[in-house]
């Protein structure tokens, strides 16, 4: 067989596939979340096998006013989506702003509650096993956050700048995916970290 | 050529009309490229060239262990052979050459003008080579400040805590884990890139259950490539935090856990073995039909067994760990997890068993190595199976014949059927068939290297010569198994070298090879060889599994039988 192949095709069958965008998306959160897991595992493993204190119950507090933030950008990324495709440009740019205000505050939060961690009760990730196994856990999905919240905000700067429109929906929403998983990293630290674990 | 459109061919006379492009220009067009097929070609470059250096550690390791109490490399020079040999055989052999390949082989397969993601293959790509070339810098850069140690000497899983500050000081360990954590992440942007390449980009008509299984199987791959990777990946930003941070997550010392990095490293270890052997098995599913002039045998069932390796593989690894002493419990679960992840193996075996039966069997060279695949890979799951036992596992555990046992897998199933792919896809990527005249020097030679060394190294293991010394006593009774053991290896090194001469030779004198040198069924025949970088000039349109099959002989078509 020296010559070429011709191969058959008939253009007009209809043939529609997933788009790659969401599909690349989900295949980062899966591999993610394995990451993440495996830090959950450690964090279990290792809790009460201080050497010494401070422990869990002493230090830790329930941020329950900077997690309902972090929660609720999850509802206005999305509505910053369906705006987008929607067509509504305005209306997209004030919940993209909003999702980004809420998330900084979070990050702020983390911030508030790492210093206070550090300076007042001495608690540092050379301190003990609690201190290794919670700064790299709450740290890991901190910096999830913050690569998060700058490409948001890069979103948020097109949109300002009015160069984005409802082509740009399909691309919001992979990055809004990006957004409801570390939302959904940071429900699981919670209940991990501040609830069963303390 | 039939395909070409007036538009294509002017195209393809845009890049011909000038004179040669200077040596700048082509490195240029290299380094800068997003093609997958020369980045596939990159990364196969890339592995060939250090499996001739990891083959080169190992042919050192060998001598020194030929004759007792031999003084040719020092225990500290032998720490780092065989944790470099170890490593660069793993991560910088293994993966970027099944990631070549399938970078290369899964557009054309389905039918598709590149990647999904070109840029991110790419950037997949140099940054795995970058992480191994990081790791052979340790030998330059990993003295640091305490002037001792040069490459890392930690063995390839590095257990704790001979990775931790005190007991390797220096940068070596720096090196290493940086370079895992590079290739990982572009290992997981590779694997994100062939399933989103395949989820997305399938010719119409090219159904899940028409996909060629190679396309199959690098699917599940990758789908196992994320789950696995990322526990390295995590693993490894906990040593370096240890390391840096002064974190403690492996320090027995302030109540940390040995075991854990143990489990951490095998969570992904185990699950990498298949990610290497699922890829020899997609070979085999796309060489084993086209010369035995069959369809493949059960191809619902090869899919169900790849999907349930798949599965199985991440609940097997801690048979790696049964002399820790994880208790009775575990013991038994891993046991029993091994043991049941030889079933869809056998499935497999049996397919091919029945692919060839009754098949007129052409024997190329590229057969002969897989069919040496087929024997071999039974006799390596066969062992496997013996080692999955626990009590049998104390007694041979970190012995020789643990070593056996796992090159028996490596070289003996992966590297038999990778030279299987290199003698089969040769003629499509470089448009020259390789020598079989040669290729049969390289196969009888290397076959009769590898058996001396392998099937030998088994009873070394029972006599009780643990794995990973560097010198013996010569009244142990070892000392003749040794040497054949090692000049085995002088063999393989022979065929090696007969073998890159065959593909660089081949190159410039090699008989034109067509498009379709094989008479085979799947769709990269169908263009030419090499593909032009658009790969096909029209979308091609299939409606069943052997889409050139149905080409060839209309008047039979496959689709005829297919639902």
């Amino acid at each position: 067989m020296s010559t070429t192949a011709v191969m058959p095709h008939s253009p007009d069958e209809s043939w529609t596939l997933p788009s790659r965008g969401i599909v690349g998306m989900v295949c980062l959160i899966v591999a993610e979340s394995a990451i993440f897991i495996i830090f959950v595992v450690a964090y279990v493993f290792y809790l009460g096998k201080s050497l010494s204190g401070p422990t869990p119950g002493e230090v830790l507090h329930l941020p329950i006013f900077t997690s309902i933030c972090l929660f609720s950008s999850s509802f206005t990324v999305h509505r910053a989506v369906t705006s987008l495709e929607h067509s509504r440009r305005s209306a997209c740019t004030v919940w993209l702003a909003l999702t980004v205000l809420l998330g900084g505050i979070f990050l702020c939060g983390t911030g508030i509650e790492w210093h206070e961690l550090i300076y007042i009760d001495g608690l540092t990730i050379k301190t003990n096993l609690f201190g290794t196994t919670f700064y790299s856990l709450v740290g890991l999905h901190a910096s999830h956050v913050l690569i998060g919240l700058i490409m948001l905000s890069l979103a948020l700067l097109f949109s300002l700048r009015g160069k984005m429109n409802s082509r740009h929906g399909e691309r919001l929403e992979v990055l809004s995916l990006y957004w409801h998983f570390v939302d959904a990293v940071w429900a699981v630290v919670f209940l991990v970290v501040y609830v069963f674990g303390k | 050529m039939a395909t070409q459109t007036p538009t294509t061919a002017a195209l393809d006379q845009a890049r011909s009309r000038g004179q040669r492009p200077l040596w700048l220009e082509t490195v240029h067009e290299w380094v800068t490229t997003v093609d997958h097929k020369r980045i596939g070609l990159m990364y196969i470059g890339y592995a060939l060239f250090f499996l001739i250096v990891a083959g080169f550690e190992a042919l050192l390791m060998r001598i020194q262990l030929a004759i007792p109490n031999n003084t040719f490399v020092s225990p500290q020079t032998f720490n780092r052979l065989f944790t470099m040999h170890g490593t660069t055989m793993v991560f910088f052999v293994g993966m970027p050459i099944l990631f070549g390949f399938g970078n290369y082989l899964i557009p054309l397969m389905i039918g598709a003008r590149d990647m999904a993601f070109p840029r991110l293959n790419a950037f997949s790509f140099w940054i795995s080579a970058f992480g191994g070339l990081l790791l052979y810098f340790s030998y330059l850069g990993g003295d640091g400040l305490y002037g001792m140690g040069s490459a890392p000497d930690v063995g390839w899983f590095a257990y704790a805590p001979l990775t931790a500050r005190v007991f390797s000081p220096g940068h070596s360990t720096d090196y290493w884990t940086l370079s895992l954590l590079l290739t990982g992440i572009g290992t997981i942007g590779t694997a994100l890139n062939i399933v989103a390449t395949t989820i997305c980009l399938r010719c119409p008509g090219m159904k899940l259950n028409r996909m060629p299984l190679l396309v199959w199987i690098y699917l599940v791959t990758s789908l196992l490539a994320f789950v696995a990777i990322g526990p390295l990946t995590a693993a490894q930003i906990m040593l370096m935090l240890d390391r840096y941070a002064g974190a403690h997550f492996f320090d027995t010392q302030a109540g940390g856990s040995a075991v854990l990095w143990m489990h951490f490293f095998w969570i992904f270890g185990h699950p990498e073995v298949y990610i290497l052997v699922l890829p020899a098995f997609a070979f085999a599913n796309e060489i084993i039909p086209v010369f035995s002039r069959k369809a493949i045998f059960g191809y619902p069932a090869m899919v169900a067994a790849t999907v349930g390796i798949g599965f199985i593989s991440l609940s097997v690894w801690a048979h790696h760990m049964f002399t820790v002493g994880m208790g009775a419990w575990a013991n038994t679960f891993f046991t029993f997890a091994t043991m049941i992840i030889s079933v869809p193996t056998g499935i497999k075996i049996f397919n091919w068993l029945a692919t060839l039966w009754g098949g007129r069997i052409h024997f190329t060279v590229s057969m002969m190595f897989a069919v040496g695949f087929l024997f071999q890979f039974l006799i390596a799951g066969l062992t496997g199976i013996m080692l999955s036992v626990a009590p049998f596992d104390w007694q041979l555990g970190s012995s020789y014949f643990v070593v056996a046992h796992f090159h028996y897998v490596l070289v003996g199933a992966i590297l038999f059927m990778l030279f299987s792919a290199f003698y089969y896809w040769y003629p499509k990527m470089t448009g020259r068939m390789l020598s079989e005249k040669l290729g049969k020097w390289h196969f009888w030679l290397f076959l009769i290297g590898f058996h001396l060394t392998f099937d030998l190294m088994h009873i070394p293991g029972m006599l009780g010569m643990p794995r990973r010394i560097y010198t013996y006593e010569a009244d142990r009774g070892w000392a003749i198994l040794n040497m054949l053991v090692s000049s085995g290896a002088v063999f393989q090194s022979i065929a090696s070298l007969l073998f890159v001469w065959n593909l660089v030779h081949s190159y410039f004198k090699g008989a034109i090879a067509g498009s379709d040198p094989w008479d085979a069924w799947t769709l990269e025949w169908s263009t030419t060889s090499p593909p032009p970088p658009y790969n096909f000039a029209v979308i091609p349109t299939v409606s069943s599994r052997r889409p050139l099959w149905d080409l060839k002989h209309p008047e039979d078509a496959d689709s005829n039988y297919e639902m």
